[in-house]
């Protein structure tokens, strides 16, 4: 089952008691419909991490709404509102190897489905299934999650997410500090798991790449704000706006305007991936 | 030339209950100024070595000498005065309770006089561009920022080498150029040696000098462009991929090595 999100006017921030600093989040207004792919860009500071935190009802909006599903958070919630929130949005943060913490991968992995009710023998079957989807074998479910090395760990913490079965997966870089090709081997292992379950995902990164190669929509961020929604070609087509925000182009596209500026060659479509400009080049014949 | 740092013959094994080696004869040195950019897969041994170099791990066998100062138990605290270090995860360091006491504190440890050290707090944040937040607390910070505080705190230090450990996967694509320009620039003003282990390739490309480490054990080093050529395992620059591919594809690009310059030219052909 897939879950909707929408976003009516949050604002919310760190601070507790009276004493108010400026607002972390301010009027965040967002809809993501069911299903979709979204990346969250933006500078470092401008609320992409305290955005997801909201989604699974970790950080509270002071004003405002965050609709999850049937769920609604909001300033003063009942209790049982996250508990529910929680069981369906599966949160992967920053360096989710960090807390690993069982004695084996399998107790770290049922961990979170048992909290919601799931029983020890489902779990167990649980997590051989997901310790599969994430390319481990299956006998690093006896070892503990300390004896593996980086790429294992974050795998390893992913799995724990995805044994929860959520409806939507909240990803806080999940590439950072992997090697390029385990980098891709996540993402990839993602976007398969997000077509599977038909789930709607939302992911932070600064990689513009992985914005082109994995995502349908792009929400851009600044200031705590939502400045941007867009689908993703759309988004790569207005040079002159990606300037003004200061955001990256993906490799591809960023070659093709400087091919397009030297030869004067306007190539037939907006390329997003190296596959898409070798096929352009080769189109109109200048390579 | 001074030599900076040499590293000779480094063996060293995390669990004495394996037969491989987490490190083993591992050599090489590093020039005064020079930057050295040391890449491989995770796992090949590249943060171990970092912590060999600061010595936060003894070795098995070898010897690591800065300075012409060879590190012992006793050298030891000397060689880090040397060393600027920054970790992969920065939340992992920080003790101040504001931006600038973090920045601080590695100069107090140096009994540093109150007014040299306000200069350098207020020099390194500045570098680092996050002078606004001086007074934030770190841990509110955003992952990025908190990437900067602690790149911050090592550069006050005005060491002679700073050592990164891919300081700098959790910052946007503008902040990461702005900072690998500061550190370019210090590199030719302070004469700073860098060794950054990283896995981005722009990181990479502007460093003088490659290391290439598998398992262990370094399989190759060369300037960036000898490496991007010859280790095809590692993602080279967008330029050198296209002509990659395009060849795969029976065009008829040149077989050498092409920066993105390189490329253009011959697309204007």
């Amino acid at each position: 089952m897939a879950m909707q999100v929408k976003f009516h006017n949050v604002a919310a921030d760190y601070k507790l008691g009276p004493i108010r600093q400026s607002f972390v989040l301010q009027s965040v207004n967002l809809a993501i419909s069911s299903g979709t792919f979204s990346a969250v860009i933006g500078p470092t500071g401008s609320g992409k991490s305290s955005l997801l935190k909201v989604l699974n009802g970790l950080l509270v909006p002071k004003q405002g709404q965050a609709h999850i599903g049937d769920q609604v958070i909001e300033k003063e919630n009942d209790k049982h509102v996250y508990k529910e929130v929680r069981k369906r949005v599966g949160m992967v943060f920053q360096f989710p190897e960090s807390q690993l913490f069982a004695e084996t991968v399998l107790q770290d992995i049922c961990f979170g489905p048992i909290n919601f009710g799931v029983p020890f023998e489902e779990a167990k079957k649980l997590a051989s299934d997901v310790i599969e989807q994430v390319g481990l074998e299956q006998d690093i479910l006896t070892k503990s999650p300390f004896s593996l090395s980086g790429g294992q760990k974050r795998r390893v913490a992913i799995a724990g997410i995805l044994a929860m079965n959520p409806d939507i997966l909240v990803l806080d870089e999940p590439g950072a500090g992997l090697d390029p090709k385990g980098k891709a081997e996540i993402m990839s292992l993602i976007l398969n798991w997000h077509r599977k379950k038909e789930m709607t995902t939302l992911l932070v990164t600064h990689d513009m790449e992985d914005v082109a190669h994995y995502a349908d929509e792009v929400i851009v961020m600044e200031n705590g704000s939502v400045v941007m929604h867009e689908e993703v070609r759309d988004f790569f087509s207005d040079d002159q706006r990606l300037e003004k925000w200061s955001l990256e182009l993906p490799n591809a596209r960023r070659f093709q305007l400087k091919v397009e500026q030297d030869t004067g060659v306007k190539l037939p479509n907006i390329c997003l991936t190296k596959n898409e400009l070798v096929e352009a080049l080769i189109k109109v014949g200048l390579a | 030339m001074v030599q900076q740092l040499e590293v000779e013959n480094l063996t060293f094994q995390h669990d004495q209950r394996l037969n491989s080696k987490t490190l083993s004869n591992v050599s090489f040195t590093v020039q005064k100024g020079e930057w050295l950019a040391i890449i491989g897969h995770n796992g090949s041994g590249k943060s171990t070595l970092a912590q060999l170099l600061v010595g936060l791990l003894v070795p098995e066998n070898g010897q690591i000498s800065a300075d012409g100062l060879i590190m012992t138990e006793d050298t030891k605290w000397e060689i880090r005065r040397k060393i600027g270090l920054v970790f992969q995860n920065p939340e992992n360091q920080f003790i101040g309770s504001t931006v600038q006491d973090d920045v601080a504190f590695g100069l107090e440890n140096l009994n540093m006089s109150y007014n040299e050290m306000k200069i350098r707090v207020d020099e390194a944040l500045e570098m680092v561009n996050m002078t606004r937040f001086r007074f934030h607390e770190p841990t509110n910070l955003s992952g990025g920022q908190m990437q900067r505080v602690a790149i911050a705190g090592a550069l006050a230090l005005k060491p002679s080498i700073l050592l990164l450990d891919e300081a700098f996967v959790m910052l946007d694509p503008l902040s990461r150029k702005d900072l690998l320009e500061t550190l370019e620039n210090l590199k030719i003003t302070e004469d700073l040696t860098i060794i950054s282990i990283t896995h981005d390739v722009n990181e990479t490309a502007v460093s003088d000098r490659v290391l290439v480490m598998e398992s262990g054990e370094v399989v190759n080093s060369g300037s960036p462009e000898e490496i991007f050529l010859a280790e095809q395992a590692i993602d080279p620059p967008f330029a050198e991929q296209l002509r990659r591919d395009l060849m795969a594809k029976g065009r008829s690009v040149p077989e050498t090595y092409m920066t993105e310059r390189e490329m253009l030219g011959w697309l204007c052909k």
